[in-house]
């Protein structure tokens, strides 16, 4: 299970701040509290406010890079940001996100392949995001598509099929299971599945049940990875649990122990 | 018609571990053997790297055993003498290192002293220079007086001790910390508790790369097929990424094949068994090549003629098959 860290986003107030004083001090400390909980990738991003976001995402990948190595998954709709970010990264990158739209592949897979990067791709278009699985699964299959015409490694490929507000969009977590179920039989290999938990459970109570509760759920459909909340102790620990009763890990009685030791390996 | 080989490629490898050590890292051993390493299922040359040929270490007591004479006839002159045992095993019948069993530990078998075993220890590793592998006798107790002092007594040899459990592995991994040696982690065909034993024993900070598995295995018509689900899971485990499960792997298969039936029987209690010498050597070879095809990295053994036959096995089984 792929673990990023969501924390470094100008949608949070300190760092929204951070980025637009250009105070390098909540980046770095974040950058190393989420590597020391031990997050594989760290996402960056900038957030909405911003004007100039590729200067602001240059600054943002130089100051984590100067208190981490661990390699960070660029978050943006402006492409030239991301790719400006791309060309700093010192270890191979994530980029968030493609959507099934022609112009965007067509912009993003050729960058992602030069740079040796991973690919998020949305399943959503111009219309927005779909309602229904059978939907989501048709953009993504335009994803895995663009990804073989480009000669993309499908195994570098996360297909995110979206999971919206409980509180507002209640019907949606159930067909974005179905969708993570479908896209594994895309391809052979298939491509990874990603989900941006936090969305789950915004504006809810009981955020933090909310949202592993649904991780748990989303892994027994077949999940590999999440940009999510990677202090969140009892979120972690669930996912342990789930890799051990989905027979991912060999269980021992020190398990959860272990699976943290591992992560600060990684 | 072109065929595909369909290769897995895995995200880890076994650890490798050292025994022995020369006089220029601190020890008397004439060279040291490297186990592990592997980055595929056992002997897929074609998939991934066997980097170490599996070892085969000779049982040698420190009392004269009650073993089938068709056995104790190879060693008929050296059975009262661990040293020249050891010798023997080494120049004549081809062992690749020493398995030193200190049973007259026993209360009950002579209850020697933790300072008259350490003795043997050194009588054994001044006759011969391969490296070591020394265990205490089964009695936890006496085995926990034992062990720390031969531990002492053969500080910069890089032996290999056994043998902790998981009720039992304090004791012997702080020696194997102070005085620098591996360890042997046994459980009972149990793939949980070998992982959590690994874990319990890592936490006293010795580290993964001195740990060797023995997952208890059982003998050719004796369980071996639930030894051999167990090793394979292990290796699985240890090439996914799992690195507490990551060890090679230590399999005592000349104690497990000379208590079975198939092997002490004479050939008058079972006449359609056939003669009993021919028997015993394929009992023993068949659960070792067995054993090896399951991964283990490490073979205990007693017959020499069964030994022959191993080691042949292992030529064969190293031999690049690359497509």
């Amino acid at each position: 299970m792929l673990l990023i860290g969501e924390r470094i986003n100008g949608m949070f107030k300190d760092i929204g701040r951070a980025i637009r004083q250009r105070d390098p001090k909540p980046i770095q400390e974040w950058a190393i509290k989420q590597t020391k909980y031990g997050a594989h990738y760290l996402d960056v991003n900038t957030g909405p406010a911003i004007d100039d976001k590729v200067s602001a995402m240059k600054w943002l990948v130089n100051t984590i890079q100067e208190v981490t190595d661990t390699p960070l998954c660029l978050d943006s709709t402006d492409y030239d940001a991301i790719e400006a970010g791309l060309a700093l990264c010192k270890r191979p990158a994530m980029i968030n996100s493609v959507h099934a739209d022609r112009e965007k592949i067509e912009r993003v897979f050729p960058m992602a392949k030069h740079y040796g990067a991973k690919l998020i791709g949305l399943t959503m278009d111009k219309k927005g995001v779909p309602k229904d699985s059978d939907d989501r699964t048709a953009l993504a299959m335009e994803i895995v598509a663009a990804a073989d015409e480009f000669g993309f490694p499908m195994e570098e490929l996360y297909i995110d099929p979206l999971i919206l507000p409980v509180n507002v969009a209640q019907e949606h977590a159930i067909e974005v299971l179905k969708t993570i179920r479908n896209v594994k039989l895309l391809a052979n290999p298939a491509p990874k599945t990603i989900l941006g938990l936090s969305n789950v459970s915004q504006k809810a109570l009981n955020r933090p049940l909310i949202d592993r509760t649904y991780l748990v759920m989303a892994m027994g459909a077949g999940l590999d990875a999440a940009i999510c909340n990677v202090a969140d102790e009892e979120l972690i620990d669930a996912v342990a649990t789930a890799r051990i009763l989905l027979n991912q890990d060999v269980y021992a009685d020190s398990y959860l122990k272990v699976f943290k030791a591992g992560r600060e390996e990684a | 018609m072109p065929i595909e080989v369909l290769k897995e490629k895995y995200s880890s490898r076994i650890r490798e571990v050292v025994l022995g050590a020369t006089p220029e890292q601190g020890g008397t051993r004439t060279h040291t053997i490297t186990i592990g390493g592997d980055s595929t299922l056992p002997f897929l040359h074609f998939e991934g790297e066997v980097p170490h040929r599996p070892v085969v270490a000779v049982e040698v007591l420190d009392m004269v055993p009650e073993w089938s004479p068709a056995l104790t006839k190879y060693y008929a002159d050296v059975l009262d003498n661990p040293a020249a045992w050891a010798k023997k095993a080494v120049e004549e019948y081809g062992a690749d290192l020493i398995y030193l069993k200190l049973q007259s530990a026993d209360p009950e078998l002579g209850d020697r002293t933790p300072e008259q075993c350490a003795q043997t220890v050194k009588d054994v590793l001044a006759a011969v220079g391969v490296p070591l592998i020394v265990v205490g006798c089964g009695n936890e107790e006496k085995d926990n007086q034992v062990m720390p002092v031969v531990a002492e007594a053969a500080a910069g040899e890089n032996l290999l001790l056994g043998i902790a459990t998981q009720d039992n592995y304090k004791t012997l991994t702080a020696a194997c910390m102070v005085h620098k040696h591996n360890i042997i982690a046994q459980s009972p065909i149990d793939i949980n508790i070998c992982k959590q034993l690994n874990i319990l024993i890592t936490e006293m900070n010795l580290p993964p790369d001195r740990i060797v598995i023995d997952t208890s295995i059982g003998a050719l018509g004796y369980g071996i097929e639930y030894s051999y689900s167990i090793m394979e899971r292990t290796r699985l485990g240890g090439l996914t990424g799992d690195k507490m499960l990551a060890m090679p792997v230590f399999c005592n298969v000349g104690y497990e094949v000379g208590r079975t039936k198939e092997f002490n029987a004479s050939v008058e209690e079972f006449p359609g068994w056939g003669p009993q010498e021919e028997r015993a050597i394929v009992w023993e070879a068949m659960t070792a090549t067995t054993l090896l095809q399951a991964g283990g990295h490490i073979i205990v053994m007693r017959h020499p003629e069964a030994i022959k036959l191993v080691k042949r096995n292992i030529d064969a089984l190293m031999q690049k098959n690359s497509f």
